[in-house]
């Protein structure tokens, strides 16, 4: 019986890759109306850059792209970690603070001598363990995600605030910087080089493992399962207690990625990094697609979300006549928009 | 044996009542406090005014923006909702009243319509949250996350990202002026509460706001109107907010558009929580609300005297919510059930321990 079964799904596979992936395309764009938010993420980034070539210029070339990958790496990293948490259906708030304390510990750290390595590795688990904390109250006592998430966004900002209210700087030959070293890939003319930094690759390991861990994993499917309906999930046998546990401690330890990167690049760290980080996360997950109920959402549409609200800053940068003190109202109005398209497309569907 | 299993019922009820403990977490901050200083409690006439003053003066001077915030908070979570701006709330209506002070003259009259200004903006903040909770339908934590963190924005757009400073007269009496002998502020936050708690307790609209906390569908099917009554909470929410912003401004006459109202929305939800407000909703005490707001103050005001870095206080808060959510949730309540029914079984001698402790406990109380 099984074995009929193989044969008939093996037997599309006949078509051509292209044409597969273009019908496959096609039905979930027609059959899947949750898809429109990626779509519309993906519409918005190229039309920002056409916007900003036709009205500020030289945003099409290879140092631009290379400066929205690398400044953005960070951003990246954390959007990843919450598309996890928001597929499952909840939400973590504490990623801006997990960066605050555990950038400032690994800079603490690496002052008093530690070996850099040691002090990265210290960095992300100070951030596997916040979400450790926030994962162990939220599945074992069955506290309210964003209350959870909350209580630990508090706990790591005083904790950063105690270790420090100063910005704490690298020293100049800390091994910590390697990670922001620039190395030309394609060498433009004048200053327009494509760079890449280890960090940005790190950042990119991390897309691609998320990617393979939601779509070709059994973890993945249960994260997806949780988030369509969490007692169905159970029901399957699903191990639903574990992987919500994982997700909360995933979206910490990317957490504690995200601040080596950002610390690297930077070389100074501070109890107020990464205030608002959880907004933007969060948006940038959202206007990526994910759904905010769980359930539906994509990694890579995750990258554009982050990627959308880089190349917001760097088109109000270039603009100029918008005070930077907008940024934050910009961004959550465009998650507001996102959010409302969502609610607008799940209620079409049901 | 009859009396005492009465007095035991009775203490019971008392020490089931989260009020009770936000009163004992008071006494223990205070006797803290004593024991470093054993004339902190004291409280004098000022001879030349006749006003109160005292480190105690200060706590109910302190808790009133507090107070103001947790009564929104408390119906807000009634609800079964969150609203996490309220700390960005207060800091716009402090830069918009500093803002139009530092322009409009030192008059009274100008000093109300800074606070009509400012109120009316808070209050138009907040009917945002409650039109996006209410009739787009979004989660609560996600419109008023949005708030906070826009309404922050908001605020640095008003001022123009600067600290504002501005010299008004009537509106620096509303923090630092006395009527009777104790602070305007503290009085001006106790009528606001007596208000609301007479408006929401003396009519259905307390039983309304809690019916849709506990189930909306079966509220709305009970004839609530649940859309109005959000928008109504989430907009009150604001109001109270703006009037807390105001009156942390008004202390010192400058907005720091980063610093007025950071983290209060923390201390707004931790004051309702320690109150006996359930985080899941359908349940409010007004009266806790307030313990837990004078609880808050108490507190930061021990951690500054005591000589803690005041940068701590926000992980021990953390650590705070954290121990009362454990302490809601159902695991651990089980956990502590299942050991006193154990000990029960245990035979006689323990259970007349425990009463016997019980009635210690009550003498050394009273």
């Amino acid at each position: 019986m099984s074995g009929t079964m193989n044969a008939q799904a093996t037997r599309p596979a006949g078509l051509t890759g292209l044409a597969k992936t273009a019908a496959s395309f096609r039905r979930a764009a027609t059959t899947n109306l949750a898809i429109l938010p990626t779509i519309a993420s993906v519409v918005i980034f190229v039309a920002m850059v056409v916007f900003g070539e036709v009205a500020y210029g030289r945003i099409v070339q290879v140092s631009t792209v290379s400066n929205l990958l690398i400044n953005n790496a960070h951003l990246i990293v954390l959007a990843v970690g919450l598309t996890f948490v928001i597929l499952t259906g909840g939400i973590d708030l504490s990623v801006g603070a997990i960066v605050a304390i555990s950038s400032l510990s690994g800079v603490k750290l690496a002052q008093a001598g530690w070996p850099p390595a040691l002090a990265i590795l210290a960095m992300i688990g100070i951030g596997a363990l916040f979400g450790l904390v926030s994962g162990i109250l939220i599945q074992h006592f069955k506290v309210q995600p964003f209350i959870a998430t909350l209580a630990t966004m508090f706990l790591g900002r005083g904790l950063a605030s105690l270790l420090s209210t100063q910005p704490e700087r690298l020293s100049d030959e800390s091994g910590v910087l390697w990670l922001a070293t620039k190395w030309k890939v394609i060498d433009g003319p004048k200053v327009n080089d494509f760079i890449v930094t280890p960090g940005l690759l790190l950042a990119v390991v991390i897309v691609l493992l998320a990617l393979f861990v939601l779509h070709r994993t059994r973890t993945g499917r249960t994260v997806y399962a949780i988030g369509g309906s969490e007692s169905s999930a159970a029901l399957m046998g699903l191990p639903v207690g574990r992987t919500k546990l994982l997700v909360y401690v995933i979206s910490g330890t990317l957490a504690g990625v995200a601040s080596v990167i950002y610390t690297a690049r930077l070389g100074t760290a501070q109890n107020i990094t990464g205030i608002g980080w959880e907004l933007d996360a969060i948006a940038a997950t959202v206007i990526g697609g994910t759904l905010l109920t769980g359930g539906f959402g994509y990694v890579l549409g995750s990258v554009v979300g982050a990627l959308v609200l880089g190349l917001m800053t760097v088109l109000i940068t270039r603009d100029g006549g918008i005070p930077p003190e907008m940024t934050t109202i910009i961004t959550g109005g465009i998650l507001l928009v996102f959010v409302l398209l969502q609610r607008v497309v799940t209620r079409a569907r049901h | 044996m009859n009396e005492s299993t009465n007095r035991t019922a009775g203490l019971r009820r008392l020490t089931r009542n989260p009020m009770f403990w936000g009163v004992i977490a008071i006494a223990v901050l205070l006797l803290l406090n004593l024991i470093k200083d054993p004339g902190y409690l004291a409280i004098s006439v000022n001879p030349a005014n006749g006003h109160l003053v005292g480190n105690l003066i200060d706590i109910l001077r302190a808790s009133a923006p507090v107070l103001m915030i947790s009564l929104g908070m408390a119906l807000v979570i009634a609800t079964g909702g969150i609203d996490l701006s309220v700390g960005s709330i207060m800091a716009v209506a402090g830069a918009t009243s500093m803002v139009f002070l530092k322009d409009a003259g030192s008059d009274p009259g100008s000093a109300f319509a800074a606070l009509g200004l400012s109120l009316g903006l808070a209050a138009v903040l907040g009917f945002v949250n409650g039109a996006l909770v209410a009739f787009v339908g979004l989660q609560p934590f996600i419109s008023t996350l949005v708030m906070m963190l826009a309404g922050r924005g908001l605020a640095k757009v008003i001022t123009g990202g600067q600290n504002t400073n501005a010299e008004n007269g009537t509106f620096r009496w509303i923090a630092n002026g006395y009527a009777i002998g104790i602070p305007v502020v503290f009085v001006l936050a106790i009528l606001v509460v007596i208000l609301v708690g007479f408006v929401v307790r003396r009519s259905a609209l307390g039983l309304m706001v809690e019916a849709i906390g506990i189930n909306p569908k079966a509220s709305r099917m009970a004839g609530v109107k649940p859309r109005g009554i959000l928008l109504a909470v989430y907009t009150l929410s604001g109001l109270l907010a703006g009037v807390a912003g105001t009156f942390a401004v008004s202390t010192v006459m400058t907005v720091d558009v980063s610093r007025t109202g950071y983290q209060l929305e923390l201390d707004a939800i931790l004051a309702v929580v320690i109150g006996g407000t359930a985080l899941t909703g359908g349940k409010f005490s007004i009266n806790g609300a307030v313990v837990g707001a004078l609880l808050i103050a108490t507190l930061n005001k021990t951690v500054l005297f005591l000589g803690i870095s005041s940068s701590a206080t926000p992980a021990f808060k953390a650590i705070v919510i954290v121990v009362l959510c454990l302490a809601q949730s159902e695991r651990v309540r089980a956990w502590f059930v299942r050991r006193k029914q154990r000990s029960a079984e245990s035979g006689p001698l323990p259970q007349t321990a425990l009463l016997k402790l019980d009635r210690d406990r009550q003498e050394a109380g009273a």
